[in-house]
């Protein structure tokens, strides 16, 4: 009762005087996406302010819940490139090698990083350490304001700029807007851009767990019947599980056929049904965080820009999580965008221009759309157990395994490191 | 409006001239409008003018603001499509022209996005009897189109400070440059109204150098600014000068 009366007097407080504040970027969401874009337009002196509805704290007081990202080489240089590396990076372990199987077929691939010169393949890293260093890093940035917990009441993109209400009156006015919203993205809805979405058949089960064997820094990915089964390396565990200190995420897709009766199961029910499909290579295992449940889907908006406007990262496209390309693919955008947008405002140009965010459509579109094309063939190539597919598919990871430069060809797209890279990415300065 | 301040005969200005543009002021901002190749155009000047000033002030051109604590004066400034990047670069802006309608475009453009520049409705010749300088004088597709091109060059040249500089854009007058601007650009591919231009009023960079001279001004370089139809974007050439060209002088310290 205490807390809903100081709440509302607070309300109250921050009605009055409605201010107005001007920027040039409004940043809508404080996700990784956002907050990378909002760092990286700030290291160039561009002024940004970063809104989103939800209240950091709560996101930064949690322990840690099992969710992890596999940041790709390519993304790593462009967090090393604003400056947020070296605090993300003591807490993200190094991919040297990574295997793909099939099933329990004798076929896999072997990725091993030394192919590609000694750089790791990508890094896994839990999502509450990166959101971490972009928050605690934010205060040191005198171009960057965040605005959360802030409920956007009203957006108006005009002729000439944006202004954006929020619902205690203040006003927020910038050239454009960068919609970092995710998959969901209100604002998108709100410029009535549609999308283009499948539902898989699938869900996957998020979680981390203990095991006895260290993980030798290897990534697996398996293709079972139920759907891609994903084991990665992390950072030991600060304090053992169950006398266990070795440490990975599992991201395991499974047919919604299953998921009910896996996700009813007890931990211990849980554990062991995991434990049938990591096999016995690690050891003794335990769960190490809670365990989540995501159903699958792409959707890809048909169109990125409307009047200064600019959709970035989920909001834009969402891919099956296969691949781990997901975040990767939103940190390609924020560098291609921050690279427009900082080029354009060097020579004083205004950044809500239309020609420089079609610059950046242009320039991500036909990248995001063979990713996510490339994910969906794979996820429908690999999530069944048809003999003759299976026999082809077979074959084809056999190929490509015994041919050094078709292997290449997929370490370096894994690696995020292929096509006209933004300069960021290249590990070059914005 | 003050139909006798434009009336009166001087360096700048020239009736038909005012009359044509008068017609399409209210297009200035349109990036689909009548300015359409201006805007187009607008990038790769922009980067010039940014490029050399960063070098001779030493500037860093990686900043947002390099043109802090400049003072700039652009004339002919027309809608201001030069006059806000500058403002945006940090310049201490000051913008004329001739027109009036113009300046009240400009204003209120530049009120609408939030930046301070000084806009009046007046002439280089005007500012100079002011009595007037500026650390950077721009005068950009401007001189084809005013009615004595040597004395207002001369009168540009005597607005920058000492140490300042100056830069100027035009047209030359080729036989390539008619069959570019006027036949290709206003006839073929209509990117500007027919008329836009008088091929007769193309200024030869020699013209340039001397009229820019008259007013103490010695010219470091010129350079070609070309078209590519594929890409749709205008590019420097340093060996072109036949029909668009740019360059900058500087006035001794």
């Amino acid at each position: 009762m205490d807390m809903q009366g100081l709440s509302r007097d607070l309300l109250v407080m921050h009605k009055t005087p409605a201010q107005t504040q001007t920027f040039e970027a409004i940043v809508i969401g404080a996700g990784m996406a956002g907050m990378t874009l909002a760092h990286a337009l700030a290291s160039a002196g561009i002024e940004v302010v970063v809104v989103d509805r939800a209240d950091p704290a709560g996101m930064l007081e949690a322990g840690h819940d099992g969710r992890t990202t596999a940041i790709a080489a390519g993304s790593a240089s462009v967090l090393r490139g604003i400056g947020l590396w070296d605090s993300i990076g003591v807490h993200a372990c190094p991919i040297e090698t990574i295997r793909v199987s099939d099933g329990d077929s004798l076929m896999f691939l072997h990725f091993d990083h030394r192919e590609t010169g000694d750089v790791p393949l990508g890094h896994i890293i839990e999502n509450r350490l990166i959101r971490r260093a972009l928050f605690s890093h934010a205060a040191k940035r005198p171009d960057l304001t965040v605005m959360a917990p802030a409920r956007i009441a009203e957006i108006d993109r005009g002729e000439t700029g944006v202004t954006v209400r929020l619902a205690d009156g203040a006003e927020l006015r910038a050239r454009v807007i960068f919609a970092c919203d995710g998959r969901g993205s209100a604002t998108r809805q709100d410029a009535g851009i549609k999308t283009t979405e499948w539902r898989y058949n699938q869900s996957s089960f998020v979680c981390s767990i203990a095991h006895e064997h260290p993980h030798q820094n290897i990534a697996h990915e398996r293709f079972l019947p139920g759907g891609p089964f994903a084991l990665l390396p992390m950072t030991d565990l600060p304090s053992p599980v169950k006398g266990l200190r070795h440490q990975s995420s599992v991201v395991w897709s499974e047919s919604n056929d299953l998921v009910p009766a896996i996700r009813d199961l007890d931990d211990a029910g849980f554990t062991k049904a995991l434990g049938r499909c990591v096999g016995g290579f690690l050891g003794e295992i335990a769960l190490a965080s809670p365990r989540f449940v995501h159903p699958l889907g792409l959707s890809h908006a048909l169109r990125y820009t409307d009047q200064r406007l600019a959709l970035v990262g989920d909001a834009a496209h969402a891919i099956h999580p296969i691949a781990g390309q997901g975040l990767n693919m939103g940190i390609r955008d924020v560098a291609a965008l921050a690279e427009v947008v900082v080029d354009a405002r060097r020579l004083g140009r205004d950044i809500g221009d239309p020609d420089i965010l079609s610059n950046y459509e242009r320039w991500r579109r036909v990248d995001n759309m063979m990713l996510t094309v490339t994910t969906d063939g794979l996820t429908r190539l690999f999530s069944n157990d048809i003999a003759p597919i299976r026999a082809v598919r077979d074959l084809g990871l056999g190929v490509v395994n015994a041919t050094p430069p078709a292997r290449r060809f997929f370490m370096r797209h894994a690696m995020g490191v292929v096509g006209d890279l933004p300069r960021l990415v290249r590990g070059e300065a914005l | 409006m003050n139909t006798t301040d434009q009336n009166r005969p001087g360096n700048s200005r020239d009736p038909a001239e005012l009359e044509k543009f008068q017609r399409m002021a209210t297009e200035w901002w349109d990036p689909n409008g009548k300015f359409k190749p201006l805007h187009k155009f607008n990038p790769v000047r922009l980067e010039y003018i940014r490029d050399k000033v960063c070098e001779h002030f030493s500037k860093d051109t990686s900043s947002v603001r390099p043109l802090e604590g400049l003072r700039l004066l652009d004339v002919g400034c027309g809608g201001g499509l030069l006059c806000e990047p500058m403002a945006r670069l940090g310049a201490k802006v000051t913008g004329v022209d001739a027109l009036e309608q113009n300046i009240e475009i400009a204003s209120l453009h530049a009120e609408e996005v939030g930046l301070e520049i000084d806009y009046r409705a007046t002439t280089a010749e005007d500012l100079l009897a002011g009595g007037e300088t500026f650390d950077i004088v721009l005068n950009m597709e401007v001189v084809e189109h005013v009615a004595d091109p040597a004395a207002f060059l001369t009168d540009c040249g005597r607005l920058v400070a000492p140490g300042g500089l100056v830069f100027a854009a035009t047209l030359n007058r080729t036989a390539k440059a008619f069959a570019m601007a006027i036949v290709g650009g206003e006839y073929i591919m209509r990117w500007l109204p027919r008329g836009t231009h008088d091929w007769r009023k193309f200024v030869k960079p020699s013209e340039l150098v001397d009229g820019l001279s008259g007013g103490g001004i010695e010219m470091l370089e010129l350079t070609g600014v070309v078209y590519n139809p594929l890409t749709g974007l205008w590019s420097q050439h340093s060996g072109d000068l036949d029909v668009n060209y740019m360059g900058v002088g500087r006035k001794a310290a």
